[in-house]
């Protein structure tokens, strides 16, 4: 099965960058939910958290604050003003 | 000891003691290049996602967004200029406001105002002595800046793009920084910021490794969360606080390794130095024997031919 190339980064340094198997983040509009095959989206990221499904079945929780949001060909780009791992 | 062999060995010392100093701050220096070249590439997977993104959002032709679009005339011009706060880095602050002054002087040519803004001490230092007028300037971060750093001065920077003409607003911001190319090799060089020109992401990294460009035409048809306009409106600014901050970096590392460069020729020249004066401490010394040599053997002689006279 396909997975999710993620990648979270701040404005100073690479946070995360993995595969996963879903990733729900929260946008303006409320939260959006990309799982492999997602097509392209280019979102704004508004204050809060991010979940990954890592493919090891973890879950990761991302605080991540401003910024936005990238997916094309199961590449997940979370770039993040701040962002942390909790 | 003569008084000659005294005026040499005091420069010795104190030629020696500098030495030390020289030597001290050209490791400092060199430690804090790899500091400064790590934290440019540690921001540079920031600077291409974002710029990526940036492409893409633009390469959809139906977004117009008060950044990228070109102004019908420019009145004023706004020219940010990152120096150093520090000196004793050789050439490294003059041949950048050397570029600064040129640029200002192409924008004054063609009609424009310029309005400047300055980071680091001695760019403050050079116009404020000249009685120019600075717009806004930030000091004691040249050295180590940071993403917060870049979004003041990209906030201030926005401002002034925002406001109306009469209100001191700008219509075209610059941007004058050193680019690190490599620890021997560092060019002052100026680039336009706003309105934007949308930059290869090899570019932005300046200094870190990157994937090259790839065409505008290869993106994929995005959807927008929630429109193209704001997700326009909140990637411009950050983007803009992006390169910023890269041309900050770029500038710290430039100028930590013009910093090694110059403390390294001041260390050598001090070993020149000191040689010298040993070897003119030496024949001092040297001349000074020979001297009461031939005192005593001319005393000698005289006590001689007076006792053989008697």
């Amino acid at each position: 099965m396909a997975v999710l190339d993620v990648n979270v980064v701040a404005a100073d340094q690479q946070v995360w960058a993995g595969e996963a198997k879903r990733v729900i983040a929260r946008t303006s509009d409320g939260e959006i939910g990309i799982l492999p095959g997602h097509e392209p989206v280019l979102g704004v990221v508004a204050d809060g958290e991010a979940r990954i499904l890592t493919t090891s079945e973890e879950t990761l929780r991302v605080q991540a604050d401003g910024g936005f949001l990238s997916v094309e060909n199961n590449r997940v780009i979370i770039a993040a003003d701040q962002a942390e791992l909790l | 000891m003569g008084a000659q062999q005294r005026v040499f060995k005091q420069k010795i010392r104190s030629t020696s003691s500098l030495r030390k100093i020289f030597k001290a701050m050209e490791l400092i220096a060199a430690s804090r290049i790899q500091k400064a070249i790590a934290r440019s590439q540690s921001a540079s997977p920031y600077a291409n996602a974002l710029t990526r993104a940036v492409s893409a959002v633009s390469s959809e032709s139906n977004v117009d967004h008060v950044l990228t679009t070109e102004p019908e005339s420019v009145s004023r011009s706004a020219v940010l200029v990152i120096g150093p706060d520090r000196g004793f880095a050789g050439a490294y602050s003059a041949n950048l406001l050397r570029e600064a002054e040129e640029l200002i002087r192409l924008l004054r040519s063609e009609g424009k105002d310029v309005a400047l803004f300055t980071v680091g001490g001695k760019a403050e230092n050079y116009y404020t002595f000249r009685d120019r007028a600075i717009e806004q300037s930030w000091t004691g971060i040249s050295e180590m800046p940071t993403p917060e750093n870049a979004r003041e001065i990209g906030e201030a920077l926005l401002q002034s793009f925002n406001a109306e003409s009469a209100e001191n607003g700008v219509d075209e911001i610059y941007i004058v920084f050193t680019k690190f190319v490599s620890s021997v090799k560092h060019d002052p060089e100026y680039r336009r910021l706003l309105p934007l020109e949308v930059v290869d992401a090899d570019e932005v990294a300046s200094g870190g490794a990157s994937e090259p460009a790839k065409d505008p035409a290869a993106f994929p048809l995005y959807e927008f969360e929630p429109s193209a306009e704001a997700v326009l409106d909140s990637l411009l600014p950050r983007y803009i606080d992006s390169r910023i901050l890269s041309a900050l970096l770029s500038a710290s590392a430039s100028e930590q390794a013009s910093r090694q460069a110059a403390m390294h020729t001041a260390t050598e020249n001090a070993d020149d130095l000191i040689k010298t004066y040993t070897r003119l401490a030496n024949t001092a010394r040297q001349a000074e024997i020979t001297q009461e040599l031939t005192e005593i053997v001319g005393g000698a002689d005289a006590l001689a031919a007076s006792s053989a006279g008697d």
